[in-house]
């Protein structure tokens, strides 16, 4: 890399200079640090020598070759433009096709629904379109591209800034914006003028033989480099964060508590590189959960708050405290952060066996189904109940919770509102064998009712026994096989996501200095000012002031205007009637004092 | 139930305020078509005008070697005796080597008087119409009691007010814009017009508001950006016109009668085409801050910065299509016509973001009732 360093800096700039300098030699060279667009032959060809020897040569002289040509190939200007079209044209599969990462249902969906697509999108990767080895060959290809690219750029700017501006190229006049007048004064007053002038505008200015050379906007450059580095920085914390991230969801009611162990998670997802000691250690409980609810109008039934009260503790045993996690207000312990994502109600049953001996008392969490609160769930009873025939056996009720009940008279219950205000609990009963030893993984919110070890309880007339309980009622178990209670104690539970991702800051920190580096670069311009004054054919002082930006560069007349003006102010224009160089410059309302009017320039800005 | 991504915010929807905006749109709507007809006007008035200035710079003998376009007045100051006049040295614009020089049309009115007049009118009725479309939005934000951008109806009408805001700023400004009018009239009245009819969405929808300042900032730089990169993006098409028609004179063809008269009123190509560049490249780091912002929200509500969730894919889409124009332009053999498709390529994936992932593909973004 290194070795192409060299060379990059010493040619001209052809892409880079505004066209019209190909004709003013280093003065309009390298107004941009962008990488030059010349071809260079992959193979030297050349001799080859006989014997191994020269075979040697030829074959390391063809190989570094090629790797230059390829190395500046993928440094050059037009493969980083492919590339980053490449790359968005890479990313729009993945906005289209169901992807793993958000929605794995809807993956299998469509692997279901394309028999003959869905392989082949798995072959390519389009499930994971953003994990998948093309993808990320792009990004890695333009990040070297971008390495390749910034690194002799820095050099050659570094270079730039202590250089001095480039000497006026011979013909000013073929410049984009160009003044001259004849004055009076001497050409190295007219100089000095320029110079002083200049420097006062902030420009780089040095006097190189017969004319003032300036350059100004070096920022541009500065910020363009700022820019690209930190799109590295940006790409590399993105991608510890990927790799680092830890993700997992738990359930809890109110009361339980959480420690932040994998064991303790419903749900887990990590990167690649993550290992297990880097959790950090830290606990909490939900004390309280609460959600209101607007009470009237369209709105009616919106959630209004949604809060978690929580005291968690950091460390293994540190001191408690107290927060209020709500949604867009995680909690943060040490890098983790806890959202609240989710929330449900949790209704408190108590079973008995025949003998009237408390077997199972919890709260059981369900599933909401709709915006207001109509749940779902199961109670499972895995042991400690004793059937009527002294067999041990597992109890399971298929439970259906609506908060507000509506659906009176009807075969079904629905919710009318998410709120607690008419809390009605159904529920199905069965016996027998739950099926959870079983080894196969079970959903813990749903009652295997196919499961054929598993029977229903039949009420008198010969149906599933159903009922609907009111907080307080009691439903038997037919043949004295116990009862189920739903007590009043009807809680709530807060859905928790965990999240830790490193480079957080990083990512945010190179956002930053990409937003300024971007606003540098693109508000910036970087221009050359030169200044000639040498005595003419007559011996009377010619001016010429002229400029030279980046091909954009529209405020680059107004300010060689204005430029011009100023030095015009200390060497203004001859009072010659015959004087060629002005004549369209209304020499009829030429200034009759020849006095400098050094405030002008103060005026004007 | 889910609290993250439809978290359903309430608003009480005050319906007599809710009225009151859609009378304020249906009569923006109504200014803006009269503001349409009169543009129409201006151009039909204009083509009367021979002036054929394009024509004429591209034909004649290639005399000018400098296109003297003088720059700045004269400057006066104060000298002992009173005022005198000091010339200021006149700066001699030459445009850059390969491009033509061609000096920059007249405008829609194309220098017929009654034309201008029209003109002028046009800009009065568009300046009216924003004002009562402004108020509209305001009208039906108060009714909502949020920001009215809740769903792509709001959106719809909040967009095409901030654009004519944009254009009528730029006028303001004194930059040559005039000639925008007539498209950008066209398209507010075919986007308000999608509005009302199909995407209308009565103003008791919900929104997915989530309480972070960064939604509303990053929704409202979001339509800013939206807006701006739009009249790049009218610019960028009307350049490529003008310069296949400069390019036609060029090569000695003879355009047709209605291109001609249409084409050599607009500014010249490489006017048009530097406009464009500044557009987009002015708006560019708004757009990137814009998705900055959004990341930090959404790393507030959802838990991570970036999901590649189909609206986020979209911005990034966006972002690096601008960032490929914005290379392009430095790169040679890219400059001109392909770089102003490139332009019209990444606005082609700005409109699928705001409309396509909304319609077609959804996400965490969809909004209540489209
Ligand atoms: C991640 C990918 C990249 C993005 C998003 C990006 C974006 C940008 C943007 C927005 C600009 C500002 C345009 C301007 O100043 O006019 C720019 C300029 C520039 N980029 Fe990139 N760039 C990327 C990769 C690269 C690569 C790989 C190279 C080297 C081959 C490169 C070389 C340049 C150069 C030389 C300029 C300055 C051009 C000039 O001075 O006009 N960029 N880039």
């Amino acid at each position: 890399m290194s070795k192409t360093t060299p060379d990059t800096g010493a040619e001209q700039n052809p892409a880079a200079a505004p066209a019209g300098a190909d004709d003013l030699g280093a003065a309009g060279a390298q107004l941009s640090t962008a990488p030059t667009e010349t071809a260079v032959p992959g193979s030297f060809g050349g001799n080859r020598a006989p014997g191994l020897a020269g075979w040697l040569a030829w074959t390391a002289r063809e190989i570094t070759g090629w790797v230059r040509w390829f190395w500046r190939q993928l440094t050059s200007m037009r493969v980083a433009l492919l590339l980053l079209f490449l790359l968005s044209l890479g990313a729009i599969p993945g906005s289209l096709i169901p992807q793993n990462g958000s929605d794995a249902l809807k993956v299998e969906e469509f692997k279901q629904a394309h028999k003959t697509l869905g392989p082949l999108y798995d072959k390519l990767g389009l499930f994971h379109v953003y994990s998948s080895v093309w993808f990320s060959a792009i990004y890695i290809l333009l990040f070297v591209s971008l390495i390749g690219c910034i690194v002799p750029r820095t050099w050659q700017f570094a270079g730039q800034l202590r250089g001095r501006p480039p000497g006026a190229p011979r013909r000013l006049n073929r410049l984009p914006a160009y003044a001259t007048w004849r004055t009076d004064a001497a050409p190295e007053q007219v100089r000095e003028a320029a110079l002083r002038i200049l420097k006062r505008r902030r420009f780089r200015a040095h006097t190189a033989g017969d004319a003032v050379a300036a350059e100004k906007g070096y920022l541009r450059e500065a910020g363009n480099l700022l820019f690209h580095v930190s799109l590295i920085v940006m790409l590399v914390a993105f991608a510890c964060g990927q790799l680092f991230k830890t993700e997992g969801d738990k359930l809890i009611v109110e009361g339980d508590g959480f420690a932040n162990t994998l064991t303790q998670y419903d749900d887990f997802k990590s990167g690649n590189l993550f290992d297990d000691d880097s959790l950090v250690p830290f606990s909490f409980t939900l004390k309280k959960f609460t959600g209101t609810y607007e009470r009237s109008g369209p709105n009616k039934g919106t959630a209004r708050t949604f809060e978690a009260d929580v005291e968690y503790s950091k460390g293994a045993d540190g001191k408690p405290q107290h927060k209020t996690i709500k949604v867009n207000h995680p909690l943060e312990v040490d890098g983790a952060k806890v959202y609240l994502v989710s929330h449900g109600y949790a209704p408190t049953v108590t079973v008995r066996d025949g003998k009237g001996k408390v077997i199972y008392h919890q709260a059981v969490p369900l599933l909401p189904l709709d915006a207001n609160a109509t749940s779902q769930g199961a109670i499972k009873v895995m042991d400690g109940y004793t059937n009527p025939q002294g067999k041990k056996e597992q109890l399971g009720f298929a439970a259906f919770f609506v908060p507000t009940f509506g659906g009176a008279g009807q075969d079904s219950m629905f919710s009318q509102f998410p709120g607690l205000d008419f809390p009605v609990l159904a529920l199905g009963a069965y016996h027998g064998d739950l099926g959870v030893d079983a080894g196969v993984p079970q959903n813990v919110y749903q009652l295997d009712t196919k499961n054929p070890n598993l029977k229903p309880f039949k009420d008198d007339q010969g149906n599933i026994l159903k009922a609907r309980l009111l907080p307080g009622e009691t439903m038997r178990l037919p043949g004295g096989a116990g009862s189920i209670t739903f007590e009043k104690d009807i809680k709530e539970w807060a859905g928790f996501q965990i999240v830790q991702q490193p480079g957080q800051g990083w990512a945010l920190t190179g956002a930053v200095a990409a937003l300024a580096g971007l606003a540098g670069s693109l508000f910036i311009q970087r221009r050359r000012v030169w200044v000639r004054a040498v005595p003419g054919a007559d011996g009377v002082t010619v001016v010429e002031v002229a400029g030279l930006g980046r091909s954009e560069s529209a405020k680059l007349p107004e300010e060689i205007g204005d430029l011009a003006a100023l030095v015009h102010d200390t060497a203004p224009t001859r009072n010659d009637a015959d004087s060629d160089a002005d004549s369209d410059a209304a020499p009829d309302r030429r200034p009759d004092a020849a006095t400098p009017v050094p405030a002008e320039g103060e005026q004007k800005k | 139930m889910t609290l993250a991504a439809p978290i359903q915010l309430a608003a009480t929807v005050n319906e007599h305020l809710a009225q009151i905006s859609n009378t304020l749109i249906y009569s923006a709507m109504a200014v803006y078509t009269l503001a349409f007809f009169a543009y129409i006007a201006e151009w039909l008035f204009g083509s009367r005008s021979k002036v054929a200035r394009t024509a004429a710079a591209l034909t004649a003998p290639k005399t000018q070697e400098t296109a003297a376009a003088a720059q700045g007045p004269a400057v006066t100051v104060k000298s002992a005796g009173g005022t005198a006049v000091l010339e200021r040295p006149k700066v001699v614009v030459r445009s850059a080597a390969g491009s033509r020089d061609v000096p920059d049309g007249p405008g829609a009115h194309g220098g017929d008087q009654q034309g201008d007049l029209y003109g002028r009118i046009a800009i009065s009725l568009t300046t009216l119409a924003f004002v009562v479309e402004a108020a509209g939005v305001v009208a039906r934000a108060a009714s909502v009691e949020r920001a009215p951008w809740g769903n792509m109806y709001e959106f719809n009408i909040t967009f095409s007010t901030v654009a004519v805001g944009v254009y009528l700023a730029l006028l303001a400004l004194k930059k040559n814009v005039r000639w925008l009018g007539l498209f950008l009239t066209a398209t507010v009245l075919l986007d308000l017009g999608l509005a009302v009819t199909v995407l209308y969405t009565a103003s008791d929808q919900l929104v997915p508001a989530l309480h972070s300042y960064w939604l509303y900032i990053h929704v409202s730089t979001a339509i800013l950006c939206g807006a701006v990169f739009y009249v790049g993006a009218v610019g960028t098409l009307l350049y490529l016109f003008k310069d296949s028609y400069e390019n036609k004179l060029a090569t000695g063809g003879t355009p047709g009668r209605f291109a001609s008269s249409v084409l050599e009123r607009l500014p010249a190509s490489a006017t048009l085409d530097k406009f464009c560049y500044r557009v987009n490249a002015a708006v560019f780091p708004l757009w990137t801050f814009t998705i900055i912002a959004g990341a930090i929200w959404a790393e507030s509500a959802w838990g991570r910065y970036w999901g590649w969730d189909p609206k986020e894919t979209w911005a990034f889409i966006t972002w690096v299509a601008y960032a490929c124009y914005l290379h392009a332009r430095s790169t040679a053999g890219w400059k001109g016509r392909k770089a102003a498709y490139i332009a019209l390529i990444a606005f082609a994936c700005w409109l699928f973001n705001y409309y396509g992932v909304n319609i077609f593909v959804g996400g965490k973004h969809s909004y209540a009732g489209v």
